[in-house]
């Protein structure tokens, strides 16, 4: 039903980026997580958001998809500041630990949300399709294994046709055949024109992103693609990359 | 606010209920298992005739209280509730979607109550059976929004779990089920004139004793329905888009 296009509603249309982020401060249990963050996601393409576990990736996640109250700063999502009522439809997402019903089998689950999203019905069969677990559908998610409920939650966020996805962690516990069928899937979702962000510690994911966040205790250490990353470090590797970003910073006068 | 959702949100809380046999049969089987107890140890039918009715308003407001609140923390712990927050779904689908999946499940509960007590346990009443139901499933409805409201204040299921004997139990020793209201001292009588399920007892009383629909009891429906849509009200509010 939606199309990429972005033709309804607040959305401008031509090359303003699905996600602008401009001095973006998080306060949470007294303590700034988020110390003014600035960047943006164009279009059809993937960022990925790297960095070591509690440095902020979670906090900025929840901020694009406008469920975390922010300190300062602004996000517009798809033309429309994070979290407005227009942007529900539009907005796939999905948390790190999976948030379905697990007293549901899978379908049920799709089914609920699906309706919630006012997605057709077709859909439920499409991204049970997408995330391959068409063998489970009819199983209760308690009993599914914990690859298989995040594969759940992530057919959620694939539910509609959302214009911007945004997943936190998404392939924790998987089987590499299946990490490269779902980066496949997130390649083949830019390409039709969703915008998507993508957090990851695993840093051979990080290279299939178009651009990539280093992030590190709340601030972004770098900001480029992954080869821009690697030919500016000397690095061979992202975690060698990282390591030597890490150390820049470390040395230099702040 | 949209009918569509509300309902699937209604169809997908009975779908858990349905997966959950032994929470569904003590759901069913609990209370009427109490009113058979309460006719044998009674054992004069007076008596029971007097008690019975009263009984029929506190199961349902009791179970339900419980089961919404655990239910509803559920939903906040498992990160279900905030996923929905996103989602294009009103605060109040969500709150009328478990109105009506209780409200659904206390209509068997009592019916199945009802049956018993009015056959096997030869309960009397005087006053008419549509009134005594809609009474009962006001009085469910009544604990289901006061345990959405009470789970707001729970961080825990063990919490949640208590706030039963701390919200229920004062309620059940001033509602006039152990000794008339009249009979209490002043501040405990005005202390029970404020609390919701008092009524609940009264209107269940006026039941049991008169044939026709009272002005007591009609007063008694409204402030059960009031403090009902109050506490859904407060409810909504503890639903939050954004937290910290």
């Amino acid at each position: 039903m939606m199309s990429s296009s972005p033709a309804s509603g607040a959305v401008q249309p031509g090359p303003r980026p699905a996600v602008s982020v401009r001095d973006l401060r998080v306060v949470r249990g007294g303590r700034e997580v988020l110390h003014g963050l600035t960047f943006d996601v164009p279009r059809g393409s993937i960022l990925g958001l790297v960095g070591p576990s509690g440095c902020g990736k979670s906090t900025l996640i929840r901020a694009l998809v406008g469920v975390q109250i922010v300190k300062g700063g602004t996000v517009t999502v798809l033309g429309a500041p994070a979290g407005s009522a227009g942007l529900r439809r539009r907005v796939g997402y999905a948390t790190q630990s999976p948030a379905v019903y697990a007293d549901l089998t899978v379908t049920e689950n799709l089914r609920y949300f699906a309706s919630v999203l006012r997605a057709p019905r077709s859909d439920v069969e499409r991204v049970i399709d997408e995330v391959g677990l068409g063998r489970s559908r009819d199983q209760i998610a308690a009993t599914l294994s914990g690859g298989q409920l995040s594969r759940v939650n992530l057919a959620v966020a694939l539910l509609g046709a959302p214009e911007l996805i945004v997943l936190d962690e998404p392939t924790v516990g998987l089987d590499p055949v299946l990490r490269q069928e779902l980066w496949e899937l997130f390649r083949e979702l830019a390409d039709r024109g969703a915008a998507l962000v993508v957090s990851s510690h695993v840093m051979d994911e990080a290279g299939r992103t178009d651009r990539l966040l280093l992030m590190r205790e709340g601030d972004i250490l770098a900001d480029g693609t992954p080869d821009e990353l690697r030919s500016r470090t000397g690095a061979t590797d992202l975690e060698e990359a990282f390591l030597h970003l890490i150390t820049e910073k470390a040395g230099s006068p702040t | 606010m949209s009918a569509a959702v509300t309902l699937a949100t209604m169809r997908r809380i009975l779908a858990q209920l349905r997966h959950d046999h032994r929470t569904l049969a003590l759901l069913i089987v609990v209370p009427a298992l109490l009113m058979v107890l309460l006719r044998y140890v009674f054992d004069q039918p007076m008596v029971f005739d007097r008690i019975g009715p009263m009984l029929l308003g506190l199961f349902p407001f009791t179970v339900m209280f419980v089961v919404t609140s655990v239910a509803t923390l559920r939903e906040r712990t498992s990160g279900t509730l905030e996923r929905l927050m996103t989602m294009p779904l009103g605060k109040l689908d969500l709150l009328l979607g478990y109105a009506l999946a209780f409200g659904l499940v206390a209509l068997v509960q009592v019916g199945v109550v009802l049956v018993i007590s009015l056959t096997w346990l030869g309960l009397d009443l005087s006053g008419s059976l549509g009134s005594l139901v809609l009474v009962s499933l006001l009085d469910a409805l009544l604990g289901m929004a006061l345990g959405l409201f009470a789970s707001a204040f729970a961080r825990t299921e063990f919490q949640a779990v208590q706030f039963m004997p701390a919200f229920v139990l004062p309620q059940t020793l001033l509602c006039g089920l152990i000794i008339p209201r009249d009979d209490m001292a002043s501040w405990l009588n005005a202390v029970s004139d404020v609390l919701p399920l008092s009524y609940a007892v009264e209107g269940m009383q006026e039941i049991s004793a008169r044939p026709d629909f009272t002005a007591t009891l009609t007063l008694d429906v409204a402030v059960i329905a009031a403090f009902t849509v109050v506490a859904l009200v407060l409810g909504a509010v503890t639903l939050r888009r954004r937290t910290v």
